[in-house]
């Protein structure tokens, strides 16, 4: 079982170490200016050279993401709980947010500099927090709602309360909605903290160190610093797969189905 | 013993209307008396739409009546309800994926507030009354259809229901299983002395379970006519007997009846 899982690891990994080989004898080959696209051993040694303020930038960069992620899939969390119990709201407000989502958000990172002050975290974190939401909240709300009739008249003959539905039925059966949005939601949160940078704020952080050295024609700084977005991003939609696994198990368990056939055999 | 608690359910001059009282409104039941005494099985069949799911609904206190009441056990149905006085059973298992098979029976025990010792010996007792004493780690998508139907009845009886309520459950079983299953649920009903009100729209079904066969017309649902059942002890070769054919003749021409609105 476990060896089997390993082998599955192992095909995307001989893609990617094969992409980079590919990538470093094309740029050598084909004589490309290094400018233009840097080779991947250039950027990795760049990468070594500026570790101390690409580290700093990582760490800031991430943290913004994390805490912004964190806050989004709170606020998403308790308000689809919330309206699910209050139908009048459930039905006014999923569509309106259905809408928003299909809106590109990060659109709205230079007002919120305005909003919330371009000198500290607040403003980009404001945007994670509303790139989350969206998602979070749609899902989770669908979840909540989107029982089977049968389940909910089998809980009502055992004399049942709504918020005992709610704890036994509901939420248990909005797990694998949320876990699709978390891992929708976690890359999100990275993107959206890099872009709601390229707007202003504190020049540390990973989206500032890739537009300032972009400008300084410093390349392989800028690529490297995309790298290092790419771990964040990777890092978090990791432990969003983790936290599917643990939450669900029941999702994960054996494959096998126990045919009736096989049973009676069983029997005699 | 009073005369009252002598029956389980009675049902009197219940209508069933649905619809705000506007023109759109649709009378789904009329009328309808039925008794059924304790440790009895009775079986509603009808044509689809005549309302013998959402007769088996009423006695459940899921649904109200227009107009009549439906007793349980000597009380309203309503009580009946909180009382935990029955065990329910749909065509769809209504399995929770993210709990066991064992944690599936154990959940109405659960509700009220059992203990986890008592839970863990009536739920294993429970797998044994249905024959999957192995199962009760998987959850139940790793078990077939009839395996979850079974399931599904024994956490219907988990907390010892004097009344059990099933919707047509082996309505989406094959046809062989389906025949295994009603062997298994007789063996359950004799073993524990249940009331059973069986919903169903198969004539062999409802004759081989029966001791009692209400037939149910086109909506408006109006109690048509009862065909009497005396088959003795079933077993499979019942489904052989003369006396099988002919009793699910008459139940059969009962329905040729009331689709042809005589």
């Amino acid at each position: 079982m476990r060896l089997s899982r390993l082998w599955a690891a192992a095909p995307p990994l001989v893609v990617g170490v094969a992409g980079l080989v590919l990538w470093e004898g094309a740029v050598a080959g084909f004589g490309i200016q290094e400018f233009l696209l840097p080779r991947p051993s250039s950027i990795l040694a760049r990468l070594g050279e500026e570790w101390g303020e690409i580290r700093h930038a990582t760490w800031e960069t991430g943290r913004i993401a994390v805490s912004g992620l964190l806050a989004g899939i709170l606020l998403g969390v308790l308000l689809a709980v919330f309206t699910t119990r209050f139908r009048v709201i459930h039905e006014g407000l999923t569509p309106i947010a259905v809408a928003v989502n299909a809106t590109p958000i990060v659109a709205l990172a230079p007002i919120f500099n305005a909003w919330f002050g371009i000198t500290g975290s607040l403003s980009n974190q404001a945007v994670v927090v509303a790139v989350v939401f969206f998602p979070v909240f749609i899902n989770t709300a669908r979840g909540l709602t989107d029982v089977h009739p049968h389940e909910i008249e089998l809980m009502r003959s055992y004399a049942a309360s709504d918020w005992t539905i709610l704890r036994e039925v509901r939420i248990p059966n909005a797990l694998p909605f949320f876990a699709n949005a978390l891992r929708l939601a976690a890359p999100l949160s990275v993107i959206a903290a890099i872009v709601a940078e390229y707007f202003g704020g504190p020049q540390d952080r990973i989206g500032n160190v890739i537009t300032s050295n972009a400008g300084f024609a410093k390349y392989d700084v800028a690529w490297a610093a995309i790298a290092m977005a790419s771990v964040i991003g990777l890092v978090l939609f990791a432990v969003a797969l983790v936290v599917e696994r643990v939450s669900m198990p029941w999702r994960f368990a054996g494959d096998e189905e126990i045919t009736e056939e096989l049973e009676r055999e069983r029997q005699t | 013993m009073n005369a009252t608690s002598d029956i389980a359910v009675v049902v009197d001059g219940v209508h069933k209307v649905f619809g705000g009282g506007g023109a759109d409104d649709v009378t789904a039941l009329a009328g309808i008396d039925l008794a059924v005494a304790p440790g009895e099985f009775v079986s509603l069949i009808g044509p689809s739409g005549c309302g013998k799911s959402t007769l088996l609904r009423l006695i459940g206190d899921l649904l109200e009546p227009t107009a009549g009441t439906v007793t349980v056990f000597a009380k309203p149905a309503h009580q009946a309800r909180l009382d935990q006085d029955y065990g329910m059973v749909f065509q769809h298992p209504g399995l929770f994926d993210w709990r066991s098979v064992a944690a599936n029976i154990e959940l109405p025990l659960e509700l009220h507030d059992w203990s986890k010792a008592d839970r863990s010996a009536r739920s294993a007792a429970m797998l044994e009354l249905v024959r999957l004493e192995e199962f009760g780690g998987h959850y139940p998508r790793q078990l077939s259809g009839g395996m979850q139907q079974r399931v599904s009845i024994a956490r219907a009886l988990s907390f010892e229901p004097r009344l059990l309520l099933m919707d047509e459950p082996f309505g989406a079983l094959d046809e062989m299983t389906r025949e295994h299953m009603q062997g298994e649920l007789l063996r359950i009903w004799r073993e524990t002395e249940t009331t059973v009100v069986f919903v169903t729209h198969s004539i062999p079904e409802a004759t081989f379970l029966s001791n009692r066969v209400v037939v149910l017309s086109p909506r408006p649902g109006r109690i048509s006519s009862v065909v009497e059942v005396d088959l003795g002890d079933r077993t499979d070769d019942t489904r052989e007997d003369p006396e099988f054919f002919r009793v699910a003749t008459e139940v059969r021409e009962a329905l040729r009846a009331v689709e042809a609105g005589e």
